[in-house]
């Protein structure tokens, strides 16, 4: 199953930095999500875009998990070569993951 | 008990108008807030400044005041807005005369400034955080410095009867919890107010965000009517809490999933989120549905404010040159991978090494790179270079070199693009509170 049946997303940017937050559509799917959706993972997921460390914050009584990536938007809004300059569709790309 | 009713009507500078004028017609609001500032946008409004002293604010200021000033006028909403970026005294000067021209009278128009801090960041030679060295050893030319204001001097402003206020770099939620403090005597330690209040404005400062804007995903999330969207309103009680709602009609929607995700967006630890009033903190945040529409908030916190405030800084970091080609058609990715390989090769033959380059296949990897878009063959692809020069000239050979994929690179090229584009970058330090000092005047209509 993907993360996007069961969970909605939406991405933010400060600086270089970019943050993810994981919603669950139903709350009692937030444990579930909260064990497989690591820190850790999520670092490895984007490994080819996140230079920094991937940090996570838990909000259990939104059933939500907020993800703060260090280095990974190439320098930030301003002078980042990536197409995507405020890696706004890192959140779509994190609910494409199986879990 | 009391309440307020606070409309947002814009969540970034180049934000629609329609929506501002229906909560000003419609949404039975007392207050209007144009929340118009991204973290480079007084950079570059210094840039125009400097060339010309009467620019430097908002390119749609003229436009919404025009749109609105009339509506909130007779309905005596107050509007509070950082439209003013760079330039808060010439965008308050334009906005006296859009009102005299309407036949407006009795309005008082506070300007807000201090925010401007570039003499004394570079007389203190703080600490960038990024560059991670003092100004004076980062070799960055600072082009700006602006201080994120916090309330304070906004309900100043709103004590001495202000019915506009114009302001520069203020923290987003600020602008709307002024309006709080200022209705409710919420005084600038009762921290838990702060925390609330400054929940609140974090959700409605982003306009649309919270209303179904940049939310739907047809089959999981559909909301009605985007093109159409309305902004949102914060009918806030003096005890902190908020309902989030819209104007009825309105398109879009108010539902618990789109204030959580509003709510953790462009936020870093959820209990600590820092603005110049306070530290304020959402993990007890609650959301409750008590109409269609009607998003009640509760539970934030907030503790003790900092002693130092944000300061973005601004420099020039050089050109950005870009070039684009399209291909169509069978093999288009291959041939889209051989013009960027053909480029590669060009700028080595050339001798020409930008500090960074990007290579990328719209349409196949240019948004996340090859390992997370795999499986994607579409029928066309454009073929992207970009790379990061000091030098202007260097950077125009990006885009020149793209452009020569016409007749010198693979079948069927079309649609070249190409641009050179200076840029303004963003670095942030920490500045003493009582170095910066705001002023806060007026002007009479």
């Amino acid at each position: 199953m993907k993360l996007r049946e069961i969970a909605h997303s939406r991405t933010g940017d400060k600086g270089n930095i970019s943050n993810i937050s994981i919603i669950a559509y139903d709350i009692s799917d937030y444990e579930k999500i909260k064990q497989i959706v690591t820190a850790e993972k999520v670092k490895n997921y984007f490994a080819d875009i996140v230079k920094g460390d991937v940090i996570r914050y838990e909000l259990p009584n939104l059933g939500a998990l907020n993800f703060v990536m260090y280095d990974a938007l190439g320098g930030g809004v301003t002078r980042t070569l990536s197409h995507d300059m405020h890696g706004k569709g890192l959140s779509a790309a994190l609910m494409n993951m199986d879990i | 008990m009391k309440k307020v009713r606070i409309g947002c009507g814009a969540g970034y500078g180049g934000d629609r108008i329609e929506p501002a004028i229906e909560l000003a017609q419609e949404g039975d609001i007392d207050y209007l807030i144009f929340e118009c500032l991204a973290e480079r946008t007084i950079a570059i409004g210094q840039r125009q400044k400097k060339q010309n002293s009467q620019l430097g604010f908002n390119e749609f200021l003229a436009a919404r005041m025009e749109a609105v000033l009339p509506i909130c006028a007779e309905k005596k909403i107050k509007i509070i807005t950082n439209m003013g970026s760079a330039n808060p005294r010439a965008a308050a000067d334009l906005t006296c005369e859009i009102a005299k021209n309407l036949g407006l009278s009795n309005l008082k128009i506070a300007i807000i400034e201090g925010d401007n801090v570039y003499d004394t960041v570079i007389k203190q030679d703080l600490k960038l955080d990024e560059a991670g060295t003092l100004i004076s050893k980062s070799g960055k030319d600072i082009i700006s410095a602006n201080a994120y204001l916090g309330a304070a001097p906004l309900v100043e402003a709103l004590q001495n009867g202000a019915d506009i206020i114009i302001a520069g770099r203020v923290a987003d939620p600020s602008l709307f919890l002024a309006a709080m403090m200022f209705e409710f005597d919420w005084q600038d330690n009762d921290w838990d107010k702060l925390g609330k209040g400054t929940a609140i404005g974090h959700l409605l400062e982003c306009a649309g965000q919270i209303t179904g804007g940049y939310f739907a995903d047809p089959g999981y999330r559909d909301v009605p009517n985007l093109a159409r969207l309305g902004f949102p309103i914060a009918e806030v009680t003096e005890d902190g809490n908020a309902v989030i709602t819209k104007v009825a009609d309105a398109g879009g929607c108010v539902t618990i999933d789109t204030c959580k995700q509003q709510l953790l967006y462009e936020i870093h630890k959820p209990d600590a989120y820092i603005t110049p009033d306070v530290v304020a903190d959402f993990t007890g945040i609650k959301f409750k549905e008590v109409a269609k529409n009607c998003i009640a908030v509760s539970g934030a916190r907030g503790k003790q404010r900092t002693e130092t405030l944000k300061v973005s800084v601004g420099y020039c970091d050089g050109f950005i040159g870009e070039g684009e080609m399209s291909y169509a058609g069978p093999g288009a990715v291959q041939r889209g991978r051989l013009a960027l390989d053909i480029v590669k090769e060009r700028l080595s033959i050339c001798h020409i090494k930008p500090e960074e380059v990007r290579f990328d296949l719209i349409g196949i990897n240019s948004l996340h790179g090859e390992r997370l878009s795999k499986n994607v063959e579409p029928y066309e692809v454009r073929a992207r270079v970009a790379a990061r020069f000091i030098d202007k000239n260097e950077a125009a050979f990006i885009g020149n070199e793209v452009e020569t994929l016409y007749t010198n690179g693979p079948a069927g090229g079309g649609g070249a693009f190409k641009s050179v584009k200076e840029i303004i970058a963003m670095d942030s330090t920490l500045l003493e509170r009582n170095l910066v000092k705001v002023n806060v005047s007026y002007l009479e209509v």
